[in-house]
């Protein structure tokens, strides 16, 4: 078996006196795409913050290719190559959209690589920041790549925050939920473009609530309620699961039910 | 002509329009309506030493400058970095003891001792508010406030750098026109720099810590690296205005460490208009000599400096820079294609 890419072990988290995540296990391969499911709070957001820095676990390891990075800074993380997006989309609402760009490839990492399609070298930033965001979907012919970043619709926001990844030439992108807040035809474009990510090899970790797209690309799929793990397994395995039935449906005998109330 | 085509003329003429491209190269009026604003403040601002009737009002041309260099670091950093801060005090006094200091005890001539005092000043205050920089907002601004109090009360329990006297028997520069000439080189320098380099990548970074700092971070790029080197730029530009103070008084004392330093480039950046860069040198030239003006009326003097400020405020709160900016786009008789 591969080494996994991304490992957390036994990770907890506290706030004051509510477990957000208790013992959470999961091996992330290269190559996968797991997909985390789960009710709303449930812990699916506070799994991201704990992988990238932004919050530190209270208990447990986190492993990217073997190395330790529990409680290291988000962007010594993110210079590593494990990138995220926001759920609440995070632009720089002041800048044009493709200044937006100019700051990851600024960074230290994008300098090393490149940027998404650099061989090691970047040129104008201006100019790659533009070719990005056409790959990702922004008409070039158009302005929008030029408009002010506040007065663009969502589904130009979560693709912006899916570049910003791309810009730093990751190796593991987590996604939480690109879908949401999207109309159909918003998310009927945008599930081949997390498939052409995962061809070009990029690992990707995506917590969605949309479960028919995320089980188009998703080949492992984890399910967490109240900030256990319940199961993980193929998106058909899972289904099947009594668990997770009554995660997200209540228990199925009524019975029980009526004798709590 | 008629009103509509006055519209549709106003509509075309923006000074983006012109600066985005090559049009600016088309005509000698293209680019002089690009140029000249810039050559009236640097010609303004050069020739103000010169224009002024005697030794006092050139005295208040350096004073100016002064607050000025104070206003556009306030400027900089609240509105292209998101720190308020309220230290301006605290970079003056630091900047002014730093210079005191290399003078009297250890003799540097103050053409050394003014770079010197800008680089190790903007060290030290960076030092010094490195702890407070992951603060945003209000909170920053009221633990930059605290320090120069907290210095001034240091010396004045320590008894160091003599104490409540200060330090006396400074060099002064060598004549007042190279003391004028000086700061409004260094005033303007900062002007251009500083309006340069918060258009260059780097500079978009700034704008983005402000915007959205996780987002920085997520992109890779450390937050801290990038605030300090902000407030580094800032207090360093403090704290040459501080060092500049310190020989033109040819004094230095803990009342370089008074309120005023802190406030008056706020009330100045307000009047000017906040984030041009520009503007707070505009309220400086409009604030200082006011306050001047008003030595005569005594403690009066405060009751017609707040009723100015409030009429500002009041009627004309987005500053006269982008007020007089946004007219000057729309100017209309300017080119005939």
């Amino acid at each position: 078996m591969t080494q996994p890419i991304l490992r957390m072990q036994n990770v907890s988290k506290v706030f004051g006196g509510v477990k957000a995540l208790s013992d959470v296990t999961v091996d992330v391969f290269p190559g996968d795409v797991l997909g985390i499911i789960g009710p709303n709070g449930s812990g699916k957001t506070t799994i991201v913050n704990n992988i990238t820095g932004f919050i530190k676990p209270t208990s447990g390891k986190i492993f990217f290719k073997d190395k330790d990075i529990t409680g290291m800074a988000p962007h010594k993380i993110a210079d590593m190559g494990v990138t995220r997006t926001f759920q609440v989309m995070r632009p720089y609402y002041s800048l044009p959209a493709y200044k937006n760009l100019v700051i990851p490839l600024f960074s230290p990492r994008a300098k090393r690589t490149g940027g998404w399609r650099g061989g090691g070298r970047l040129g104008d930033r201006a100019t790659v920041a533009v070719d990005i965001l056409e790959e990702i979907g922004f008409e070039r012919d158009s302005n929008i790549p030029f408009k002010p970043t506040s007065s663009l619709p969502t589904g130009y926001l979560k693709r912006l925050e899916l570049a910003r990844c791309l810009s730093l030439k990751p190796e593991v992108i987590i996604c939480d939920e690109v879908f949401s807040g999207l109309s159909m035809s918003e998310i009927a474009s945008m599930v081949p473009l997390i498939e052409r990510l995962h061809a070009e090899g990029i690992t990707i970790v995506m917590i969605e609530h949309r479960l028919r797209e995320l089980f188009q690309v998703a080949n492992r799929v984890m399910v967490m309620n109240f900030g256990e793990k319940l199961i993980e397994g193929t998106s058909d395995e899972v289904m099947a699961d009594a668990k997770v039935k009554e995660a997200y449906f209540g228990s199925e005998k009524i019975e029980e039910v009526m004798t709590y109330a | 002509m008629t009103t509509q085509e006055l519209r549709k003329e106003r509509i075309d003429r923006g000074i983006k329009v012109r600066s985005d491209g090559l049009y600016a190269l088309m005509s000698w009026r293209e680019m002089a309506y690009l140029a000249l604003p810039r050559l009236i403040l640097i010609g303004g601002m050069l020739s103000l030493p010169l224009l002024m009737p005697g030794v006092y009002w050139q005295r208040v041309i350096s004073i100016v400058c002064i607050y000025a260099i104070l206003a556009l670091s306030f400027d900089f950093l609240a509105h292209y970095v998101g720190l308020v801060s309220l230290g301006g005090a605290f970079f003056i006094g630091t900047g002014g003891y730093i210079a005191g200091i290399l003078n009297s005890y250890f003799g540097v001539p103050p053409i050394l001792t003014v770079p010197l005092a800008a680089v190790i000043g903007g060290v030290v205050c960076t030092i010094l508010l490195f702890p407070c920089l992951p603060l945003k907002g209000v909170y920053f601004a009221i633990v930059t406030l605290m320090y120069p109090l907290f210095m001034a009360r240091i010396i004045e329990a320590f008894d160091i750098f003599g104490g409540t006297d200060g330090i006396l028997g400074i060099d002064s520069f060598s004549s007042a026109f190279v003391e004028q000439y000086f700061i409004v080189a260094m005033l303007l320098i900062f002007v251009f720099g500083i309006r340069r380099m918060v258009n260059t990548d780097m500079g978009l970074i700034f704008t983005a810590v402000m915007d959205n700092d996780q987002a920085v971070k997520a992109s890779g790029i450390s937050i801290t690296k990038y605030k300090s080197l902000a407030v580094f730029i800032a207090s360093g530009m403090g704290c040459l205005a501080g060092a500049c103070l310190t020989h033109i008084y040819m004094w230095t004392g803990i009342s370089q460490f008074a309120l005023d330093f802190s406030i008056l480039p706020i009330a100045a950046t307000v009047i000017g208009g906040s984030g041009t860069l520009v503007g707070p040198l505009l309220g400086c030239l409009i604030l200082v000599p006011v306050s001047e003006l008003l030595r005569d009326f005594g403690t009066l003097r405060i009751v017609f400096y707040a009723s100015l400020l409030v009429g500002f405020i009041l009627f004309k709160s987005e500053g006269l820079m982008v007020f007089g900016q946004r007219k000057y786009e729309q100017f209309e008789r300017w080119k005939g294609i």
